[in-house]
């Protein structure tokens, strides 16, 4: 019992010191990928740590000292959440953590009482719109898929639905479809990258971050290398048991999926939100609803 | 429950009594209180009386369960319980006359007809001996101590805001409408009075006697302006409400006559097949009450009364004397038709309600849209009726009551001082009524946001519902907590921007509403710390109760609720962090980004063709895709036949 508390510990402070790092390299990646896939040589993979470092050196420009305030709650809270999912605690609980810190990145756009990042803030609150059901639902499978292996008696903490005698996926493959789905939002990949573009002739001027510059804006950005490296947890998850083998089977799939994320990225055009919302209630209920049903029913 | 033979007057009956009879009493006194200073002062005594005397009360008798009051107690001589009925028919013939003279007054013959249907079935139920009750009249554990406390305490508070708000009202309003103070905060107290009669209440007569009390309360003051608007929102709360009446009455008519049974407790611990018919009738009754679609449409014309009585009939009573009685139904409708029935008409609700409420800008509206969707809620978990899903149902009932009550207070404020209740116009209200806006976000963080009341609640239903094996409602409750989240947010937002006010007002809010919204805010704050010691020792004895179990244990582990609280402390801590920091940090104030020339003040800037121009953000309201009627008519057509199929059926599956 100890020993799973010390795990749980080491495995949350792991995530403190390497979870921006994990995904910071992952995004110079993505970019050397895109370039790649474009036929062009790409900027060195350590490139994105650069564009921080350069943020933060930066003299910081700001509207109000509430941007600050915002923005720093938002990394905090962020990293808060992804250590309670590395510290193994209730999936539900850390998806609700999740809402409500991602509520304070509109919240930064909004406060700034700009025209841009206003729009930007309305963007993101279609995306978490368009998101949150199969957010609700992935955790709801998990505790469904914990309870078929584990005679009836399910489980939303992260520590039991890692530990079955199979990986969630077998039980969780239409749900593990639609987060897939819902990930690109999350990631603000094309074609669903409504609110905070990277190509900037896309978005109007920068999305949510528009009025965020200097620190503030270094800070948005380090907390989404945090949260991706959370997402991508979930992800891992889905594959984890108690068996060595699911280790690096989880690995391997975080790595697949996020490759599939820059190649979609790279072939796709961004849509507008109204198709972004329908497609994605839409697979929330055919895939994530549909899934829970056989659960319920048939197993 | 104990049996009850010759005995004293007890003192706690004598209690009961007094909390009943003592509202009414507060009434009569505001009814003939003309003077404006008087009236505060005998407002303030009466709530704060009938707030210690429950507080008093509810410590007294803190875990006990009690029935009191046996029809053949003697008291002076004289058949006491047989006086009380006689009384109470008494009233239930004037509320009638009332009615029937108004429905004609204002031309809706219709309405007296189901008025006259259900008050003549009862008195005839009553006069033929039918209604002979033999066991306890009135009844006692820790949910009625809970509604108690909520009635008094929130509704009390909400008295006292409106001493301060109708001086404003009338104030701003001048001759439009008529100034009838007295009446309104007499109907206030009546309605509050109401209410514990009905959580007091075992014998199902009486508390089908308080339950009409409310029906016709809140049509008077809804039409309180008596404007056309007014007056017809008041005829359709009217009608729904004794529509749900009708129902209340059928079954306390099978209930006498085919199971001789005539009080809650005994209905729900029935166990013959036929107690579904009794059970559904009480379920259209509560269901009325609640708003739950096809019904919602009274409680959304029910705001153009003042403020306070909105309030009132949000939070702590009205819509809650639905929700009461569905909590303690609900083990009796686990599993059956009509436990379906109404957790799919609730889940239902919850979903489409909030759906509704993104199109709205007015605050208000908002509210009310989010006062039925979060109903529906707690219907869909007292309709599973698993201990799980009661434990849900009531911490949300609480939650709920105190944030949907701080947030009316709060609009109403904030229209009186700024001129507006609209969200659009709330721009920026951080800058210009720091104290308003950050009382205002507080009650909306306790609507939604983790790790307030209400989510938590939400969480735990989420779990039962899973439990319960019930898809379509985790389906529901997953695209309803979505649409929640998008109509909380975007309000919260208006409020953070940090807009340069263009006119700087006086917050004109009075010391009488800031007593309430404080109180309301404080009360908010302290339900969240306390959570976990809440969980233990109030609700979870209640659903032991209700369930006679004792080993009952909430969905949410120890180790959760422990997070939760230390989360509140943790968000706190990086907000006061961030706060101390920006001040250490470096920072070039800059302005707004416009893509055009910034004329300086962040509200103009000059276009392409050399011209000035005003910027204006709005939040999104979706009204091209959603903001149809037919979305709403054909919703509640939906509900509607399917609450018909559910009755159809239970009634048919038993007779």
């Amino acid at each position: 019992m100890n020993d799973t508390l010390i795990l749980r510990i080491i495995s949350a402070v792991l995530y403190i010191l390497l979870g921006g790092l994990f995904s910071g390299f992952l995004a110079g990646l993505d970019r050397k990928l895109a370039a790649r896939m474009q036929g062009r040589r790409g900027p060195s993979v350590f490139q994105p740590f650069y564009d921080i470092g350069k943020l933060f050196s930066k003299e910081t420009l700001a509207l109000n000292h509430g941007q600050f305030v915002i923005a720093f709650s938002f990394l905090m809270l962020i990293v808060a959440t992804g250590v309670l999912f590395f510290a193994g605690v209730d999936i539900l609980l850390v998806f609700l953590a999740l809402s409500t810190a991602a509520m304070f990145l509109v919240f930064a756009a909004t406060s700034s009482n700009s025209a841009m990042s206003t729009m930007g803030a309305q963007r993101e609150m279609m995306q978490m719109l368009a998101y949150e059901p199969m957010v609700l639902i992935t955790a709801v499978g998990f505790y469904m898929a914990t309870g078929i292996m584990n005679n009836g008696v399910g489980s939303f903490k992260i520590m039991d639905i890692g530990s079955n005698d199979l990986p969630a996926i077998i039980y969780l493959p239409g749900i593990f479809l639609g987060f897939l789905f819902i990930l690109t939002i999350k990631f603000r990949k094309s074609p669903f990258d409504i609110s905070t573009s990277h190509h900037a002739h896309q978005e109007l001027v920068k999305g949510v971050t528009t009025d965020l510059s200097g620190r503030n804006l270094g800070m948005i950005e380090v907390a989404h290398w945090y949260e991706n490296t959370f997402l991508l947890g979930v992800v891992g998850l889905f594959f984890l048991c108690n068996e060595w083998w699911s280790i690096p089977l989880a690995v391997v799939a975080v790595l697949v999926v996020y490759f599939l994320e820059t190649f979609i990225d790279n072939i796709s055009a961004r849509v507008k939100w109204e198709l972004m919302v329908k497609l994605a209630w839409g697979v929330t209920i055919v895939c994530g609803g549909l899934n829970l049903l056989v659960l319920e029913y048939i197993f | 429950m104990p049996p009850c033979g010759h005995r004293k007057v007890k003192n706690m009956e004598l209690f009961i009594a007094i909390l009943i009879l003592f509202p009414f009493l507060a009434a009569a006194v505001q009814a003939l209180v003309k003077n404006n200073s008087l009236r505060k002062l005998t407002v303030y005594i009466s709530s704060g009386a009938i707030i210690i005397a429950t507080i008093i009360f509810a410590v007294m008798n803190f875990g006990k369960e009690q029935a009191f009051l046996a029809p053949d107690l003697p008291l002076l001589g004289f058949d006491l319980i047989g006086t009380v009925n006689y009384g109470m028919l008494a009233i239930e013939f004037i509320l009638m006359a009332i009615i029937i003279y108004l429905s004609f007054k204002y031309k809706k013959y219709w309405v007296a007809l189901l008025s006259v249907a259900q008050t003549a079935f009862i008195s005839w139920l009553e006069l033929s001996g039918r209604a002979h009750a033999e066991n306890a009249y009135l009844f006692c554990d820790n949910l009625t101590l809970i509604l108690c406390l909520m009635i008094a305490v929130v509704g009390g508070l909400i008295c006292v805001y409106a001493v301060g708000y109708l001086k404003d009202y009338h104030h701003h309003h001048g001759d439009e409408v008529k100034d009838r103070r007295s009446f309104f905060c007499s109907m206030l107290f009546v309605f509050l009075g109401a209410m514990f009669g009905i959580v007091f209440s075992a014998n199902l007569i009486w508390m089908y006697f308080f339950w009409e009390i409310t029906s016709v309360v809140s049509f008077l003051l809804i039409g309180y302006t008596r404007t056309e608007e007014a007056v017809n929102n008041s005829f359709r709360a009217l009608w729904m409400n004794l529509l749900g009446g009708v129902g209340f009455a059928a079954a306390i008519g099978y209930a006498a006559i085919d199971l001789h049974i005539f009080n809650l407790q005994d209905l729900v611990n029935c166990n013959e097949d036929v107690v579904v018919i009794p059970l559904i009738c009480l379920a259209l009754a509560a269901l009325t009450k609640s708003a739950q679609l096809p019904f919602s449409r009274w409680l959304m014309g029910a705001m153009v009364a003042p403020t306070p009585s909105s309030a009132l009939l949000h939070s702590a009573t009205m819509v809650k004397a639905g929700i009461y009685l569905l909590i303690r139904m609900a083990p009796a409708m686990e599993g059956n038709l009509v436990g379906l029935t109404v957790s799919l008409i609730g889940g239902f609700t919850f979903f489409m309600a909030s759906v509704r409420a993104i199109i709205h800008t007015d605050g208000k509206k908002v509210l009310a849209y989010s006062t039925i969707s979060n109903l529906g809620l707690i219907v869909a978990c007292c309709g599973v009726g698993i201990d799980e899903t009661i434990w849900a149902a009531i911490f949300l009932m609480m939650f709920h009551c105190v944030s949907k009550s701080l947030l009316f207070q709060t609009v109403g404020s904030v229209e009186h001082t700024s001129g507006s209740r609209n969200i659009e116009d709330m721009h920026g209200l951080i800058k210009r009524y720091p104290s308003l806006a950050v009382a205002m976000m507080i009650g909306i963080a306790g609507m939604y946001l983790a790790p307030f009341g209400m989510l938590i609640s939400k969480w735990s239903a989420l779990q039962a519902f899973v439990d319960a094996g019930n898809i379509i409602l985790v389906l529901l409750l997953a695209f309803g907590s979505a649409t929640t989240l998008f109509y909380w947010t975007k309000w919260i937002s208006k409020l953070l921007a940090y807009a340069r006010p263009t006119i700087r007002r006086k917050d004109t809010t009075s010391l009488d509403q800031w007593i309430s919204i404080g109180g309301h805010t404080l009360i908010m704050v302290t339900l969240c710390l306390v959570f976990p010691f809440l969980s233990d020792s109030l609700v979870t004895p209640i659903v032991n109760s209700l369930y006679g179990t004792t080993t009952f244990k909430p969905v949410l582990s120890d180790e959760n609720l422990v997070i939760l609280v230390a989360m509140i402390v943790v968000i706190a801590l990086v907000i006061i962090a961030g706060f101390i920091l920006t001040r250490l940090v470096k920072t070039k104030n800059t302005t707004v980004y416009m893509s055009g020339i910034d004329t300086g003040d962040e509200r103009h800037y000059v276009g392409a063709f050399d011209e000035e121009r005003t910027m204006y953000h709005a939040n999104w309201y979706l009204s091209d895709t959603i903001g149809t009627d037919r979305l709403m008519n054909v919703s509640t057509a939906l509900a509607a036949a399917g609450l018909i199929i559910g009755m159809v059926l239970t009634i048919g599956g038993v007779l």
